[in-house]
């Protein structure tokens, strides 16, 4: 079995962005990996071993689509316990969402991967579409939003609640597939793997890196391609026109006491 | 001449309310690039629920049908098989319709294979081809172009009006297409069983976050939700502590929602919670801690516990109701 996560970084979230030239300026941004791809590799590790043995069923790779100077991307989804990296050599800022789909698919297929495992969203862009189009790519089946996966290894095949309007929906995928993976795929039993007892619960969220993790990691070896080795045209035909800041909500007033803002909500916002 | 589509959802032979947005926002985008707007439904026997959504018309040309038994259950491959070959059939240029889970799950498979670019959670046309969308949970909106001669677009429910009826369209049938589900198989959908408005179309939503301590304090949540006929909502805190089904969750990960009232009850407001309601009319936050971020897009802001807070208002919301 063979794993492929992808995995994207962010300006930090909890920074206030900065508006410039119609634009977002990032120049002085701290780069941070973007959350829900922390969780796809934790769902990778919880699937890839088996929690009071040693043994490992499955390789977990991590792909990265940057340039090659920033290999120290991976460096921290490595530390986590994935085993080797792969760096796709290019300026994201080129790459229209079609592209770096056909990037990650070409990946894919290079490897004979059985899964790919990735965010449900990136938090910066919020496409939240990369996982779907690798699936229509490779022509496998997709299980979208998982808050839950359980690996039926004898019949190769992954049993996946997904998060859906309406609720959660049970998809049964046979590999290899595509799952893109929600924030409850964190929690302590929802990943199964079979082999771990069903008893188990991790620590919620995704792992720590360990200090052997960390050391581990720079030994761990992380292969740069150029999209040309893959077969993939790069270029765009999405372009940003303009950013601008959402119009602020009107200062709104404090009541003091309970009857005040039922008076407010009665009388002066006439909303119930 | 090509068209604009959009892919509805139904059920009980209805067309799903949440898909109507979706359909406001093809119509801006067929008047702004001349094309014909065009709808299409998928299923089993999609023919009853097209006859009721063509009697309404929503200022479409036409309604399409596309059969299959393998469209029902939903599964993102078979429908995008489905929506690939209505495309092609139909010279459908512009394809998407309302940012549901299950557009959101089959758009870009399709977009994939025709090659096409897809504009997703739209919020605004600006023009044929360059349409606004909010990034980094709602602190920024994009402007975005695309250049392709086929895209797709998913369009955010909360900021277009419902289409409204408009008369009579004919219903027209799409030769069947090989829709396969590639082995995936639907085991079932457990769903949150609620008397309630669903959250993204309720008009009053009461939402509890990390401060209602426990699940059993929601009941209190809830008597003002029923009293005025609302949605019970939660913040991602209360959600991950168990205390409501996940699928209550309001915000950048959980459901966008704009209702004409809403409730922040014990919620701090971090950013990916603001980033799902601060479309809301009047926002009203009872939290005890002063300083809490929620008070800054609040309308109405009480400081206050709500253990106190929320009976009294159930009491005169109660009395007035009496009166």
């Amino acid at each position: 079995m063979k794993i492929l996560v992808c995995v994207k970084r962010i300006p930090d979230p909890d920074e206030s962005l900065k508006f410039a030239g119609g634009g977002l300026d990032y120049s002085a941004s701290k780069w941070v990996p973007n959350a829900f791809d922390e969780y796809a590799i934790e769902t990778a590790l919880r699937l890839a071993e088996v929690v009071g043995g040693t043994q490992r069923l499955a390789e977990v790779i991590v792909l990265g689509i940057g340039p090659e100077s920033q290999r120290q991307q991976l460096t921290q989804f490595l530390a986590m316990g994935a085993d080797r990296g792969i760096i796709v050599d290019a300026d994201p800022d080129k790459l229209d969402t079609a592209t770096v789909s056909k990037l990650i698919a070409a990946v894919f297929k290079k490897e004979a991967a059985d899964l790919l495992i990735a965010g449900k969203l990136s938090q910066d862009n919020e496409g939240g579409q990369v996982p779907q189009r690798v699936a229509g790519l490779l022509d496998v089946p997709q299980a979208s939003f998982a808050a839950t996966v359980e690996w039926d290894q004898g019949a190769k095949a992954l049993t996946v609640g997904r998060e859906v309007d309406d609720g959660v929906e049970v998809k049964r995928v046979p590999l290899p597939a595509v799952v893109s993976v929600d924030l409850r795929i964190v929690l302590p039993k929802s990943v199964k793997n079979g082999s771990t007892p069903a008893t188990h619960a991790y620590q919620e969220g995704p792992r720590l890196a360990s200090l052997k993790g960390i050391t581990m990691a720079k030994r761990k070896p992380v292969a740069v391609l150029k999209p040309s080795d893959l077969g993939v045209a790069v270029g765009t035909n999405e372009q940003v026109v303009g950013v601008a800041a959402p119009p602020a909500r009107k200062a709104g007033q404090k009541v003091k006491t309970v009857e005040e803002l039922f008076e407010k909500l009665t009388k002066e916002a006439k909303v119930i | 001449m090509s068209k604009v589509l959009v892919i509805l959802e139904t059920a009980g032979g209805q067309i799903r309310p949440h898909c109507l947005p979706g359909i406001t926002c093809a119509a801006e985008i067929a008047r702004a690039t001349g094309k014909p707007l065009h709808l299409l439904v998928l299923g089993a026997q999609p023919d009853a629920a097209a006859q009721a959504i063509a009697a309404a018309g929503y200022g479409a040309a036409a309604v399409h049908t596309l059969a299959g038994p393998t469209l029902e259950p939903f599964t993102a491959e078979a429908w995008a098989d489905a929506i690939i070959h209505a495309a092609r059939t139909l010279g459908a240029s512009v394809i998407g319709g309302t940012a549901s889970s299950t557009l959101r799950d089959a758009l870009p498979r399709a977009a994939a294979v025709l090659d096409a670019p897809l504009v997703s959670e739209v919020v605004k046309v600006k023009s044929g081809d360059t349409f606004v969308r909010p990034i980094s949970a709602g602190r920024a909106l994009q402007d975005q172009k695309v250049n392709a001669g086929t895209f797709f677009f998913t369009a955010r429910g909360t900021e277009f009006e419902h289409a409204q009826p408009t008369g009579a369209v004919p219903v027209q049938a799409v030769a069947a297409a090989a829709a396969n589900t590639r082995g995936a198989v639907v085991q079932g959908v457990q769903k949150t069983e609620s008397s309630r408005p669903q959250l993204t179309e309720a008009k009053v939503i009461v939402s509890g976050g990390r401060g209602m301590r426990e699940g059993a304090n929601f009941k209190l949540l809830e008597q003002l939700t029923d009293l005025l006929g609302g949605a019970l909502g939660a913040s991602r805190a209360a959600t991950d502590a168990g205390m409501v089904p996940a699928d209550l969750q309001v915000g950048q990960t959980g459901k966008i929602v704009a209702p004409e009232l809403y409730f922040a009850v014990a919620i701090s407001g971090a950013i990916q919670h603001l980033a799902g309601m601060k479309g809301s009319k009047t926002i009203v936050a009872i939290n005890k801690d002063a300083e809490a971020p929620i008070f800054q897009v609040a309308d109405y802001g009480l400081v206050a516990k709500w253990e106190e807070a929320v009976p009294r208002l159930v009491e005169l919301i109660k009395a007035r109701k009496g009166a």
